[in-house]
């Protein structure tokens, strides 16, 4: 087991003003990182560009990025956001998580679960990790 | 004896340290209270503690000599003898020497010397051995934090109480400061410490003093603070301000000119630092210390200053100068705090020595100002170094000449001139003509950085003219070279910004903002000193005015002329220049009356109104006038539509009479005489509908008679009782001269009733609404003649359909004092007299409905227009009786309720159309009006009137609601009922939540049902929200709690009304807040509807249903289905 932070010094970017949105359904400000107390908008793990929602289609796919390359946090991070989107969007939609290319050691393995309902709703039996996940989407304390 | 005892049982109490805190207090405070009323002496204690203050058990003995301190400090001001003093300074001070009993030494030094004014002080030789114990024997840094502080209190007090003492002990003072002092870190202890170290300051200013020796060390103790920075921000509340002990230090530093060689260069060296706060507070401990370290002192370091001020500026300025409206008065550019401190820095220093103006004005970067300016023309061309060159330049600048006279005239040599130079403005000679250097060519070049600067210097000049009362005096400032100066070049300037306004288009505000600024500034000049004479003053003021009058359209240039006017406006009553007035009145006020008057000119009415308002409203006397022009333009417009028929004058009068109540009656309470010039102008527009007897053309519109009313209304609410009592007798004279009287003659019987039509001539019509406003207005104390003929006149015409006669006659019957029986015979019985024919029902309900009016309402006779409005005016009625508080409400209630049934008591099916008008009766009676019958329009409010109908109909309502035969009624009565709850204050439905709760859903759920009731269903939407929310409620919405999310998750998907959805979905996220096994069961239910509610149209429902569905999903976070 990893003791200690595994990235220890993120840099933290400024979150952006967010422009008044008419249409789009997304809703994912505010998650928190798994390791640190600033939210996935401001360590730019999401950006406002990743998030791609096609209300017509019913179709969201949501691009994210980890800090670093074999962050262990990758599943969790793709967890909060599904579960986040679940609880957020009409069921509708169909969505699809992914990691941003070339931004993890293991980027194909990650697809394929956080893509796999079984395996997330298997997850989501976990009392743990829904406990953790809650965790993350609480709302931020600032 | 008995104290005695007691006293020893208290003594044990307080000595004993395993008792609580309380339990010391209160021991203490017996023994004070016993010592206060000398039922106790100070010897005896002492005699009696002789024990406890000797024993070689040193924390009784501690506890024992802190009591004694204790009970000196309640004994602050009861006289002692001055032995008993003496020797109880002397164990104290002995004490001081011992650190276990420190406290107590402390504490019973700092009362004995505190005392003030009372028989026993402490001697100065006293007071020196104190000092002398205490600088030897206490090690400051070594006690806790409240020992601490009572040190320097100590100290602190000594140096104020004592100064002859202490200036014997002199180094000694000094070094027990330092060491004090040393290593301290608490801000309370900080406090007092640096005003210690002020303290003396001010007690050795000699040179050769101790201070003075030992400044460079005791410089040390304090610098070491500055910038005051706290790590530890929060948690602290008791603790002192960061701006309070900045300020100490600040003091601290300043206190004396020994500190110079060490505190300036820190002070810049911390200027030069990139924390914010740390500029800010150097900047104004420098402006401290050059108050008072003298000029002398200071001036080896201004060269060092002034690069730092001008880094600091050049560091805070931004690039942007704003050309807009709310900068005209204002620098137009942000300034932060360190911008503002380094400007007060500047100003200070040039303020003290005029010499420090050399340095600004030899400065390459001051200097290379006219370069920047000349190349380019327009400020937006500017590469951001130039814009922030301008702005800097120019605030140095600004700040340098508005230090003082002298420092003005300087830069207005030195720049001013040259200045104009570049920009090619000329100066005249004596003889007035204007001198044409060979080199300028007469042409103006309008660079506007070059505008701006100057614009600057003069506001900055501005100032320096003595006002009215002091400039007798010095009658020399007229010579001052400035102001000869601007004088020179006044002509030119003025002609410059001039043309400047002019070419100004519309898509660059800059030119014109520009222009009309430094047309501003020109003429701003106060007293008859002032650089810009008469005439001059009166160019400016034309140039504006013209601008406000030439232009068709709404430009920034209009708005910024506008505002100008307005702005010099003020500034002429502020400080009463006679002379300039009457320029104003001459130019601009009567200007733009005679515009208001007279025909047609470019300009659009509502904007020459709106001109006109504005700059009248400066003085008193410019409103009467405004006034007076109103009032001939109303009767010239007014009458020009009544003999020629132009449709556009009387839309001019609506757009006056608006400008009227907008503009003008709000700010009746500033200014003086408006009252007096609006009654003027009410009677006059009733003279104006008398004298106009023919109309030759009908109204195409409402809208002036709806203005006409607001106006009236209005001013007959604000006026006083008298006039209110002559524009009455005004009214009523021309109503009675009119042919409206014949309605009086109507007789009251169904017969002559039913004919009515709205067949009023159009001119009637006006005098029948205005006149009611009047009545609307009128207060209770005012008296209204022939009151029987009057209500007769407005009870045939609200038969007729005239809404405003009906609240005439509300008003009236609310109002009325001892004629209130006589009119509601009139109203009620009287019309049944006339009624002859015998009653056709055999129901003996004796709730009004034998009366005309109440069958007419129930619809036993007559069509159904005039049933409706039957029943509206009867609303009114019943809200004027209603807030009084009179019982017959109770009556018209009841036939109001009467009228919701589908087949009422006679046995007479009511119309759907009268039914809904009858349940809108309730939302007159109960919510509050507008137009009539408010606190503003002098109605008599009882208090609690809507809890008391709402006692009474409520009842009523519910009992019909669950024996009602027919589903509209239903819906009515639901929509009456929705009426009363909704209006009523919400702490009633509180009081009620068990008995209303069942109702309020089944109302929600009828209400549903059609769309043309989304209004009502959503204020007891309302109401249903704020009984969840309150604990009051909280039990019976616990017991109601499936019907209530039953209901909620309904109207979720309420499709006719966006806030209702929303509303719903905020009370279901609030239901939360109940008992986990109340609301668990719904959880499926209300995720459903809340799901469906993500797909909503509106971005509001879905917000709120994302936080609803977030909330409810994590009461259970296992297995949740999503």
């Amino acid at each position: 087991m990893v003791s200690g932070l595994i990235n220890e010094n993120p840099t933290v970017y400024e979150r952006k003003e967010r422009r008044v949105r008419t249409d789009s359904t997304n809703t994912d400000e505010d998650i928190r990182d798994p390791e640190h107390p600033y939210s996935l908008e401001q360590l730019k793990v999401l950006t406002e560009d990743s998030v791609e929602v096609d209300d017509f289609k019913s179709y969201v796919r949501v691009t994210f990025t980890p800090t670093v390359e074999h962050c262990s946090m990758a599943t969790i991070i793709g967890l909060s956001v599904r579960v986040k989107l679940m609880r957020s969007l009409p069921p509708r939609y169909k969505i699809d998580i992914r990691v941003a290319p070339g931004s993890h050691a293991t980027e194909a393995a990650l697809n394929k679960q956080l893509n796999d309902k079984e395996r997330v709703a298997a997850a989501l039996e976990n009392p743990n990790l829904v406990e953790m996940v809650d965790e993350c989407l609480s709302p931020s304390f600032e | 004896m008995a104290a005695l005892n007691n006293l020893t049982e208290h003594l044990e109490a307080f000595v004993d340290v395993t008792r609580s805190p309380t339990h010391h207090a209160e021991s203490l405070k017996a023994i004070a209270t016993s010592l206060e009323k000398s039922v106790l002496s100070i010897n005896q204690l002492v005699v009696e503690m002789d024990m406890y203050l000797t024993t070689t058990d040193d924390v009784v003995r501690a506890r024992g000599i802190l009591l004694l301190a204790e009970m000196l400090d309640y004994l602050k001001s009861k006289p002692l003898d001055n032995a008993v003093v003496n020797s109880l300074v002397g164990f104290f001070t002995a004490k001081l020497a011992e650190w276990r009993s420190v406290r107590g030494a402390l504490t019973g030094c700092l009362a004995l010397i505190k005392r003030k004014g009372v028989a026993g002080l402490v001697t100065a030789v006293d007071a020196e051995a104190v000092a002398k114990s205490m600088a030897q024997s206490v090690q400051v840094q070594s006690l806790a934090l409240y020992d601490r502080k009572l040190c320097f209190e100590l100290l602190e007090c000594l140096l104020e109480q004592y100064p002859e003492a202490m200036i014997n002990l002199g180094d000694l003072m000094v070094y027990a400061t330092c060491e004090a002092i040393d290593g301290e870190k608490d801000p309370p202890c900080l406090m007092v410490a640096f005003h210690v170290v002020e303290l003396l300051a001010r007690l050795f200013p000699s040179p050769s003093g101790p201070v003075a020796s030992e400044a460079s060390d005791l410089f040390e103790f304090i610098s070491c603070y500055f910038p005051l920075h706290y790590t530890h921000t929060k948690g602290d509340e008791a603790s002192i301000p960061r701006e309070d002990l900045s300020r100490g230090l600040s003091l601290a530093i300043s206190s004396t000119p020994f500190f110079e060689p060490y505190a300036i260069p820190l002070l810049l060296e911390k200027l030069s630092s990139s924390l914010p706060v740390a500029k800010v507070d150097s900047l104004i401990c420098l402006k401290d210390c050059a108050v008072n370290y003298g000029v002398n002192r200071m001036k080896k370091h201004y060269k060092g200053i002034w690069s730092a001020i001008k880094d600091a500026l050049y560091a805070s300025t931004g690039t942007d100068l704003s050309f807009g409206l709310e900068s005209l008065t204002s620098p137009g550019f942000e300034m932060n705090e360190i911008h503002i401190e380094a400007a007060n820095l500047l100003q200070r220093l040039v303020k003290q020595d005029i010499s420090f103006l050399g340095l600004v004005a030899d400065d390459i970067r001051v200097k290379m100002i006219f370069d920047t300016i000349s190349r380019y023309s327009r400020y937006e061309e500017m590469p951001d170094t130039s814009k922030l060159e301008v702005l800097v330049v120019s605030q140095i600048l600004f700040v340098s000449a508005r230090a003082s006279v002298e420092s003005c005239n300087t830069i207005f040599e030195t720049f001013f001139v040259r200045l104009m130079n570049t920009l090619g403005i000329v100066e005249k000679t004596s003889s007035g003509d204007l001198v044409h250097n060979e080199n300028s060519t007469g042409s103006t070049r309008l660079y506007h950085g070059g505008l701006h600067l100057c614009i600057e210097l003069l506001t900055a000049s501005k100032d320096l003219i003595p006002s009215s009362e002091e400039n007798s005096s010095t009658p020399e400032s007229a010579q001052q070279s400035w102001c000869s100066i601007v004088n020179r070049f006044s002509v030119s300037l003025i002609e410059a910004f001039t043309s400047a306004v002019q070419s100004s288009n519309d898509d660059c505000s800059a030119d014109a903002y520009l222009g009309v600024k430094g047309l501003l500034a020109m003429g701003m000049f106060r007293g008859g000193f002032s650089p810009v004479s008469r005439s001059e003053f009166e160019k400016i003021l034309t140039t504006l005015t013209s601008i406000i009058t030439d232009n068709s359209a709404k430009t920034v240039k209009w708005e910024l002329a506008l505002k100008a006017l307005v702005c010099m406006g003020s500034f002429i009553d502020q400080y009463h220049e006679s002379e300039k007035a009457m320029s104003y009145m001459g130019i601009v006020v009567e200007t733009l009356v005679s515009l208001v008057c007279s025909s047609p000119c470019g300009l659009p009415h509502p904007m020459i109104l709106e001109a006109t308002s504005e700059v009248c409203s400066t003085r008193p006397t410019y409103v009467e006038k405004m006034v007076q022009g109103f009032e001939e333009a109303f009767c010239s417009s007014f009458s020009d539509f009544c003999v020629n028929g132009n449709f556009k004058s009387i839309e001019n009068c609506s757009q006056l009479l608006e400008c009227v109540t907008n503009k003008l009656l709000p700010r009746l309470t500033e200014i003086d005489g408006l009252e007096k010039s609006l009654v003027h102008f009410a009677i006059s527009m009733w003279n104006q509908i008398e004298s106009s007897v023919v109309f030759s053309y009908d109204f195409n519109g409402r809208e002036f008679v709806e203005a006409a009313m607001k106006t009236m209304r209005q001013i007959v609410g604000v006026a006083s009782v008298e006039s209110q009592n002559s524009i009455i007798q005004k009214a009523y004279n021309v109503i009675s001269s009119s042919t409206l009287p014949a309605m009086e003659s109507v007789p009251l019987t169904f017969a002559a009733l039913e004919g009515l039509q709205r067949d009023l001539s159009t001119r009637n019509e006006l005098m029948l609404s205005l006149f009611a406003s009047v009545v609307i207005g009128a207060s209770p104390m005012a008296s209204i003649p022939d009151v029987k003929s009057l209500i007769k006149l407005f009870l045939v015409s609200f038969l007729k359909g005239y809404i405003p006669a009906a609240q005439a006659l509300g008003s009236m019957v609310n109002k009325l004092g001892t004629g209130l029986e006589e009119a509601c015979d009139t109203i009620f019985h009287e019309s049944s007299v006339g009624n002859n024919t015998s009653s056709v029902d055999s129901s003996k309900t004796i709730c009004g409905s034998e009366t005309l009016l109440a069958k007419i309402c129930l619809g036993f006779y007559g069509s159904l227009d005039l049933q409706t409005r039957a029943i509206t005016g009867l609303a009114w009625i019943g809200k004027g009786l209603l807030m009084r508080g009179d019982k017959r409400v109770n009556e018209i209630a009841l036939v109001l309720v009467e009228c919701l049934k589908s087949t009422n008591s006679s046995g007479i099916a009511l119309h759907p159309s009268a039914m809904k008008h009858a349940a809108d009766a309730f939302l007159t009676l109960m919510s509050d009006s507008e137009a009539c019958l408010n606190r503003k329009l002098h109605a008599v409010i009882r208090p609690l009137y809507k809890q008391r109908f709402f006692s009474i109909t409520v009842p009523v309502l519910e009992s019909l609601i669950v024996n009602s035969q027919t589903p509209l009624s239903r819906t009515m009565l639901h929509v009456a009922l929705a009426h009363v709850i909704s209006n009523v204050p919400v702490t009633v439905i509180l009081d009620n939540t068990k008995k209303l709760l069942p109702i309020i859903l089944e109302g929600s759920s009828v209400l549903s049902v059609e769309s043309e009731h989304k209004e009502t269903l959503f204020s007891l939407l309302l109401v249903l929200s704020g009984t969840l929310t309150d604990i009051k409620g909280q039990q019976s919405v616990s017991d109601n709690a499936h019907r209530i999310i039953e209901c909620l998750v309904k109207l979720a998907s309420y499709p006719h009304l966006m806030v209702v959805r929303e509303t719903a979905i905020q009370c279901l996220a609030t239901l939360l807040e109940l008992p986990h096994r109340r609301i668990y069961p719904f959880r499926r239910e209300v995720l459903q509807a809340v799901s469906k509610a993500l797909d909503d149209p509106k971005r509001r429902v879905r917000e709120e249903a994302i936080k609803c569905r977030q909330a409810w999903t994590s009461i259970s976070s296992r297995s949740t289905p999503f």
